[in-house]
């Protein structure tokens, strides 16, 4: 049955009401809203402007467009069966998200030590090529907010080989369930080792295009630098986290910090803003980390390729579905748990009552809804334009946000 | 510094104030009361030995109309101690009113809207506590163990 609505002139105003009284407005201000439905807010994601002509006096989100209740369902199901609703969380990053809640129900039922190293390398590679995705489109997209159309299409264009890449391990191409929880779901297909090299091989020149043709790119850095401060202190108060606080000039990675899965044996940089173009933490610092993490991220996965095809080489003997729990059942308590997302920290709480497979409480750190919650503050008394610049440079996904 | 040394510290400044510490709990977890603790929260983050001076999350607990009470539970970190800390805090369901910390880690003003919108537990001092996932004329709260669902919102039939 299609879903019935009855209009009303007053549903719109009372659902989502506007924040500014509009009698208390200045004259010459003026209050407008920039989406839901708008490109520049990468979802449905509504911003309530009150503005004195071409500048922003305040910045009020209005999110919830996309609230899909993942609390709610995850307190009615066992945990293997939420890996889904995880993956349409933040559906950029699918791999990173699952791998952070597959890690951390692991570490709650003591199984962590037993998984297969074979297991790990096989979920740090597909996450760090769903990393590269994720920038990707964060990038591209933040190109194509200021004006740079070039870019997006060749960061798609590439996008599009990881995610062919990741439809071959598990058939989706964003959604993919493929790490679970003790386990994978296949192995990686054959020959899948060898596509991957060659494609890293193919990145690297592309990675050095894009530098030229957007990061140092003159438009890009007038639009970019000295826009959207965010100092340090600031970012820290407000729970930020990922290449935003990294921008900011806080060597602060959790792959490092908590060094979990097997990132303590690979070698790589945590790179961080430096104000070269500008000032520390402006626009500019944080799209150049998240170009840097994709460097990066190609290392890793270099050094998980040759470990893949030398000492964990493939055998057809190996399970990674071995070691799946039937029942996963941890002991009674409260247990956070927490990992590095392409956009930061992705906690998740979870409170079990060690009778049942299904968590009494499972609450969901989303890193984008943390990220955004400074939006008001990094917005007040700039341009328009400016604020376009600042949203694109947060990599929001609405999935996130709302949940 | 682990849980153990934190909580005598607290203990020690606070007294009453901390209750328990739970060390089965990944990270380990202090209880303390539910009312006048803004003091404790700002010497966890101003403190030269503890620092915890990122919020990373705010879970709000319902545990249903038999026990009768709620929950709201804080993870503390430390940037540069590398500490964690979960601070727990239990109250009765009957008055779900708890002193707010969005002035202390600013984070915590949408942590604290989320669980007011989803579980209707108020923050007292809170700046700006409206609903933030669910529209605003939404009925209820749907985290609640007893919470009963609108028929229909807006002529849309919501329980399927």
């Amino acid at each position: 049955m299609a879903i019935q609505y009855t209009y009303h002139p007053d549903h719109l105003k009372n659902s989502e009401p506007i924040y500014t009284s509009v009698s208390s407005l200045k004259r010459g201000e003026m209050v407008f809203n920039i989406g839901p439905q708008h490109p520049s807010t990468h979802g449905v994601l509504r911003l309530e402007v009150v503005t004195d002509g071409e500048i922003v006096k305040e910045v009020i989100p209005h999110i919830g467009y996309l609230h899909r209740c993942f609390e709610k369902h995850a307190e009615s199901m066992p945990f293997n069966q939420t890996i889904p609703y995880v993956d349409r969380m933040d559906y950029m990053s699918a791999m990173n998200s699952e791998h952070a809640y597959a890690m951390g129900v692991e570490r709650m039922l003591g199984i962590t030590d037993q998984i297969p190293k074979r297991v790990k390398y096989i979920r740090v590679l597909v996450a760090e090529l769903n990393r590269i995705a994720s920038h990707f489109v964060a990038i591209g997209t933040y190109g194509l907010d200021i004006g740079a159309f070039t870019p997006f299409l060749w960061l798609m264009r590439d996008r599009e080989h990881i995610l062919r890449l990741l439809e071959w391990t598990c058939g989706a191409r964003m959604l993919y369930n493929y790490i679970w929880i003790g386990g994978l779901y296949y192995d990686l297909p054959l020959q899948f080792e060898e596509r991957c090299a060659e494609f890293s091989a193919y990145l690297k020149p592309k990675l050095e295009h894009l530098e030229t043709l957007l990061i140092t790119n003159k438009i890009f850095i007038e639009r970019t630098a000295k826009v959207g401060v965010l100092p340090l202190d600031l970012a820290v108060n407000y729970g930020v986290t990922g290449p935003m606080l990294r921008g900011s000039g806080l060597k602060y990675d959790l792959r490092r910090v908590d060094g979990y899965s097997v990132y303590p044996e690979l070698d790589f940089d945590i790179p961080i803003g430096t104000g070269a173009m500008g000032t520390v933490g402006d626009c500019w610092d944080r799209t150049y980390v998240r170009m840097q993490e994709c460097h990066e991220s190609l290392k890793i996965i270099d050094q998980c390729l040759t470990k893949l095809t030398h000492e964990l080489k493939r055998d057809k003997d190996f399970n990674p579905r071995a070691l799946v729990p039937k029942k996963i059942r941890p002991k009674a308590g409260d247990y956070y748990v927490r990992a590095e997302n392409p956009k930061g920290e992705l906690g998740f709480f979870f409170r079990t009552d060690g009778r049942s497979d299904i968590p009494v409480r499972c609450k969901a750190r989303g890193c984008s809804f943390v990220n955004l919650s400074v939006l008001p503050e990094m917005s007040k008394g700039v341009m328009i334009s400016d604020l376009i610049a600042i949203v694109g440079s947060l990599d929001l996904v609405l999935g996130e946000v709302d949940r | 510094m682990n849980a153990d040394l934190i909580f005598d510290l607290l203990k020690a400044s606070f007294g009453q104030k901390v209750l328990q510490i739970n060390l089965n709990d990944q990270p380990q977890s202090i209880e303390i009361t539910a009312q006048e603790n803004r003091e404790l929260f700002t010497f966890l983050r101003d403190d030269d030995r503890l620092y915890f001076d990122m919020l990373s999350s705010i879970t709000g607990i319902d545990n249903g109309p038999e026990v009768n009470t709620m929950e709201v539970i804080y993870n503390l970190y430390s940037i540069p101690f590398d500490l964690h800390l979960m601070v727990k805090i239990k109250f009765d369901r009957e008055t779900p009113l708890v002193p707010t910390v969005s002035d202390i880690w600013k984070t915590a003003n949408w942590h604290e809207r989320e669980i007011f919108d989803l579980l209707g537990i108020r923050f007292e001092g809170h700046p700006d506590l409206r609903r933030i996932l669910l529209p605003s004329d939404w009925e209820g709260h749907p985290l609640r163990k007893d919470d009963i669902l609108q028929e229909r919102y807006h002529g849309i039939k919501v329980d399927y």
